[in-house]
């Protein structure tokens, strides 16, 4: 059953078209790594999904709805699809504990206590329960990212977006982040991930897709199409990133 | 040249209600302003093409202008284009609003887009109507960076109350001007005056800097 489905989406910023035309099904369960070179949409489509970009042409439905409903709608919508940015973007004047209420307290309406209650288990889940009173300011990059998915988590999404996570943080601390999205897809969790990480892809990814030019080039399995990738472009590119 | 300090004692009570009204413009004013220009620089920042084009005008249109025009034209052009008349005191009060609220609108523009977009962004991503980002997250942390610059200006309307000497409000610097006109005093009176403004700006300052260290700007 797709969650997610591209009809001929399109988007232009100004004379540049950045997706063209895409058709895509994305079904409850999947975990889509997503990866090509700078500038080819893959980041762009991914912030279609929740409407933080616009698009310009054909429609994007998420769980139902589709993007171009409204103002109204698009915020079910966003309330369904968590989001994980490559910056972090936690609010710097909460603590870790406060970042992860925020989502609770604020969108689903919910109590203090219980939004309290909820934020310290996602915390503990993503292994960072001792540091609930700590500030952004006072945490590594990797214990940012991770409340971040805590804070994504708290809303409660169908879907899971993640937009380079780990593309901002050295390398040792890459794996503590990657390590909270790969007991996220063993639960079941529908994500969709713009990564370099190849690994990641071939271990916890369901589906790979290589985009160029605005377009999907490459869709499949990614033990597959990492071993044998079908286009020389592709084997290209992941000989750069690998 | 002889100087008779005894003066300014003697005149001390006539100066503090001057400076009392100085600081009543000031304090009704920046309140004012603080108000008008939150609306006006949030317009500026968030409004569409129509809201942001009339914070645009206003602001351009009073940073183009000397304040004493303003009060000039506000005390003295508004009654014979609307028939209102305005006694000098609510004059003054409201060239301190329209005034500030001209650059604390910039300010607070500022204020809030100098926060990065990704916390907008953060903030929208889980469901939130862009009021509540507003209200929540971008809020209080451009209130922490507006307070430096708010300072500033706050310092700047109290001096600017002076130049009200022009439509007869009482305040400190036409008691002065009214105290030496009597006996001419000028040095000693003038360096009275001009303490009394060091006083006051400098509890603002005071007040302004506590508040600072309390805050931690993020």
């Amino acid at each position: 059953m797709s969650i997610i489905e591209f009809r001929k989406t399109s988007k232009h910023f100004g004379d540049l078209k950045v997706l063209d035309e895409v058709d895509l099904d994305i079904d409850v369960g999947e975990v889509v790594v997503l990866i090509g070179p700078s500038g080819s949409g893959k980041s762009t489509l991914l912030r279609c999904i929740n409407g933080l970009e616009q698009i310009s042409g054909g429609d994007l439905v998420m769980d139902g709805i589709s993007v171009r409903a409204g103002k109204k709608q698009l915020r079910l919508i966003r309330q369904e699809a968590g989001m994980v940015f490559q910056q972090f973007n936690l609010f710097p004047q909460m603590t870790a504990l406060e970042n992860v209420a925020f989502g609770p307290r604020k969108v689903r309406g919910a109590s203090a206590a219980e939004a309290r209650k909820q934020a310290l288990a996602l915390l503990e889940k993503v292994g960072l329960r001792e540091k609930a009173g700590h500030y952004p300011a006072e945490l590594s990059g990797g214990q940012q990212q991770r409340v971040a998915i805590a804070r994504a988590l708290a809303v409660r999404p169908k879907v899971m977006l993640f937009d380079e996570p780990t593309s901002a943080l050295d390398p040792e601390l890459k794996q503590e982040v990657l390590t909270v999205m790969r007991q996220l897809a063993q639960e079941g969790m529908t994500m969709v991930v713009v990564t370099h990480e190849m690994a990641f892809a071939k271990q916890v990814g369901t589906r790979l897709i290589f985009m160029e030019h605005g377009k999907i080039s490459v869709d499949g399995n990614p033990r597959d199409v990492i071993e044998n990738p079908p286009s020389e472009r592709l084997k290209d590119f992941l000989q750069h990133v690998e | 040249m002889q100087t008779d300090w005894s003066v300014v004692l003697t005149f001390l009570p006539q100066l503090i209600a001057g400076a009392k009204i100085t600081v009543q413009i000031t304090v009704i004013g920046l309140l004012g302003g603080l108000i008008l220009g939150t609306v006006a620089g949030l317009m500026r920042a968030y409004g569409g093409r129509v809201l942001n084009a009339v914070a645009f005008a206003y602001v351009e249109l009073i940073r183009g202008t000397p304040i004493v025009v303003q009060v000039m034209f506000l005390y003295f052009a508004m009654p014979v284009l609307t028939g209102l008349r305005v006694d000098p005191m609510s004059a003054a009060v409201l060239a301190i609003i329209v005034n500030a609220g001209a650059y604390i609108a910039e300010i607070v523009r500022g204020a809030f887009l100098s926060i990065s977009k990704g916390l907008s962004e953060a903030g929208l991503a889980l469901g939130l109507p862009q009021w509540k980002v507003l209200v929540y997250i971008l809020g209080p942390l451009a209130f922490r960076r507006l307070i430096p610059p708010l300072g500033n200006q706050f310092i700047v309307s109290l001096k600017d109350t002076s130049l009200f000497i022009v439509i007869g409000v009482g305040e400190l610097t036409r008691t002065g001007q009214e105290i030496m006109a009597a006996n001419f005093r000028a040095v000693e009176i003038w360096t009275a005056v001009a303490i009394i403004y060091l006083v006051l700006t400098g509890t603002m300052s005071v007040a302004l800097r506590m508040i600072e260290k309390r805050m931690r700007i993020l």
